[in-house]
């Protein structure tokens, strides 16, 4: 299998979305527009277009609180992803989730997640449907590298393996839970964990769009076949803060300015398909001015949206009670 | 009809359900039992029998032995529900809910609030609660007003063979989450149940007893000592009425506001601590509503605040007995009585 122009074209397509959204949002709530808590993506789009650039609707994934580049990969309509991190009621779930809860389950998308491990026994639910109603479908947990040493995660890999599940755990490791290096928070690594259960696990550098494209494709495919769950190590970096406001005093001076000047997943994603001759520069800055357009049309619907009012408080609770 | 045990209550009204919709799956700790031993196949059918046939009947597909990992198999059947399936996961004593509770309150019971409706999570929970067996502090206790506290999550506790099978088979049809707490003392207790698949509607309650003088609201196998006690007091010409809420939520508030108001008194008995249960709940619930209708004070009997004991000497302290049900009867109805 080879990515054609039209998959590449979607692929940056995709990963600038989640850049633009994110520097959006970034900038709206230093302005005062947005409430609550919000967590960053930009930096770590290879890792979730790569590895979601294999997907179809019969695929589910679960995210993290850092979950809106997981979203737009899968495809949640980012005017409605939008609308709800305002607390919008056009919003994707109506406002009453919010950045750490946007879900569309027609896309396959189970809920970014403000539990910290929260996601990866929901994907074994989903890898088991998968399993018990044939789809041919697989399930896939996004999850950080403070989650790695979640029980939940770690009971999950066992069960997914003992049940021979088409589950795939993309382990993205920003280097810091929160504040804390997971250098130092993680003991042994994450491939070896993955040995440990038996499972297959592969460390990637997540800058690199194709490496994570490459690596997701193979453990996809393993799941497709039957032959149960993997492990993807991916290795990359967060430009902004674990949240808006976080001021990162924690990271080494400049740290963040060295990355972005050096492996920049947008920028690497672009040098290669140019020298490569595999797209033109006129497509990719095409596809930079459309998207830039649609996200400040994003925002503006959000701003200009309805809230919910009293009548929305207390429906879908429950389906019935 | 014919004769069966609140454990065969149970078994069949999993059977009937995974017989006529195939997306119904069961999945537990030794749910099957003996999973990949030397020896026999179906060995437990969970840990008190209540699985037991499933696996033979349906297969491995259907029937899941899973690792001693609540957190994981319970996370697992909440991302199942929400996907496609309609698991019937058993979390096996419900002091277990302290491992695996995220994936109870904080997923499978807010996906469809948080997700704006679009989340269907029909998800049955089935655990074993209560005191008696001798089982000590870890696994005796009754938690289900922990359970009710949760919006999005419903709770239901049967009070002999007859609400088992219908409370069970409703909450497999139900398409919200629902907690199923079974009381370990009375699996083998015996009545007769109707050989057809039938559901007990949530939220209604049932009026087991009527009477004049006291209403009687008790939980789950509390509802069995309440009869007694009313059945006893009769003849000394007290008659009361007893309301058995089936759920604790939905609750069927009416039946009881009704109630209390024709008998003018309130004894709430529950197995549970307590402070913030069901007791507590049910009298704030009176005394809010119908605080002129009372004759005496609500009376609350319940375990004492302090964990289950093991010594059959003080286990047997720390139950609610006919005996206190009746006293505090006499008490409400002052003296004379």
């Amino acid at each position: 299998m080879q990515l054609n122009r039209d998959d590449l074209k979607e692929a940056y397509r995709r990963m600038c979305l989640i850049r633009e959204f994110e520097d959006k949002v970034h900038d709206e709530f230093a302005a005062g527009n947005i409430p609550g808590f919000v967590h960053l993506y930009a930096g770590e789009e290879a890792s979730a277009v790569g590895v979601c650039m294999h997907l179809e609707d019969r695929d589910a994934i679960a995210s993290t609180h850092r979950g809106h580049g997981h979203c737009i990969a899968k495809g949640c309509d980012a005017e409605g992803m939008m609308s709800e991190i305002y607390g919008k009621k056009d919003g994707l779930c109506g406002g009453k989730g919010g950045s750490m809860h946007i879900a569309d389950l027609s896309k396959g998308m189970l809920g970014a997640n403000g539990i910290v491990g929260g996601g990866s026994p929901l994907i074994c639910g989903a890898a088991l449907t998968a399993k018990t109603l044939k789809t041919g479908g697989v399930a896939i947990a996004f999850l950080g590298d403070g989650a790695s040493n979640q029980g939940t995660t770690l009971e999950s890999y066992n069960l997914a393996k003992v049940w021979n599940l088409p589950a795939i755990f993309v382990v993205e490791d920003n280097g810091y839970a929160e504040s804390t290096a997971s250098a130092w928070s993680v003991a042994g690594t994450q491939t070896k964990r993955a040995e440990g259960f038996g499972m297959p696990g592969a460390e990637v550098d997540g800058h690199d769009f194709f490496a994570v494209w490459e690596v997701a494709r193979e453990a996809i495919e393993r799941a497709r076949n039957g032959e149960g769950p993997s492990l993807i190590h991916v290795k990359l970096n967060r430009y902004y803060g674990h949240f808006e406001g976080d001021a990162i005093t924690y990271k080494g001076e400049g740290e963040i300015d060295k990355i972005k000047a050096t492996k920049d997943c947008l920028n690497l994603f672009k040098q290669r398909v140019i020298e490569t001759s595999l797209l033109e520069s006129d497509d990719l800055s095409e596809i930079e001015t459309s998207v830039k357009s649609y996200i400040d049309q994003c925002a503006a619907t959000a701003t200009n949206g309805s809230t919910p009012t009293e009548a929305d408080l207390m429906t879908d609770v429950y389906l019935k009670y | 009809m014919s004769v069966k045990s609140y454990r065969q209550a149970f078994n069949e009204a999993i059977r009937q359900e995974m017989e006529r919709d195939e997306r119904v799956i069961v999945m537990g700790e030794d749910i099957s039992g003996g999973m990949g031993a030397p020896g026999e196949d179906d060995a437990w059918g969970g840990v008190l029998g209540v699985t037991k046939g499933l696996m033979p009947q349906f297969g491995r597909e259907r029937v899941l032995d899973t690792p001693i990992s609540e957190s994981a198999f319970i996370g697992c059947a909440a991302g199942a529900a929400a996907t496609g399936l309609r698991p019937v996961a058993e979390l096996m004593f419900v002091d277990f809910m302290g491992v695996c509770f995220d994936q109870i309150f904080n997923q499978a019971a807010k996906f469809r609030y948080m997700f704006g409706g679009k989340a269907v999570t029909p998800l049955v929970i089935r655990t074993m609660y209560g005191a008696g067996f001798r089982a000590a502090s870890q696994h005796s206790q009754c938690l289900y007003p922990l359970f009710t506290h949760i919006p999005g999550l419903k709770v239901a506790l049967p009070s002999n063979a007859y609400e088992a099978k219908g409370l069970m088979t409703q909450a497999i049809r139900d398409d919200d989450p629902v907690v199923i707490f079974e009381h370990k003392a009375m699996y083998d207790e015996e009545m007769e149940v109707p050989d057809e698949a039938y559901g007990i509607p949530f939220g209604e309650a049932n009026v087991t007893r009527e009477g004049d003088d006291v209403t009687l609201v008790a939980f789950g196998r509390m509802v069995n000592l309440a009869n007694e006690a009313a059945d006893s007091l009769s003849a000394s010409g007290i008659t009361c009425t007893v309301v058995d809420p089936r759920t604790t939520s939905p609750l069927d508030t009416e039946t009881i506001l009704e109630t209390v108001s024709e008998t003018g008194r309130l004894v709430v008995i529950d197995e549970a601590h307590p402070r913030c249960n069901m007791a507590t709940d049910i009298s704030a619930l009176v005394s809010q509503e119908i605080f002129s209708d009372l004759k005496a004070p609500v009376k609350m009997v319940t375990s004492p605040h302090c964990p289950v004991p093991f010594s059959p000497a003080l286990e047997d302290l720390y139950i609610p007995s006919t005996a206190k049900i009746e006293a505090a009867v006499r008490e409400v109805l002052g003296k004379g009585h």
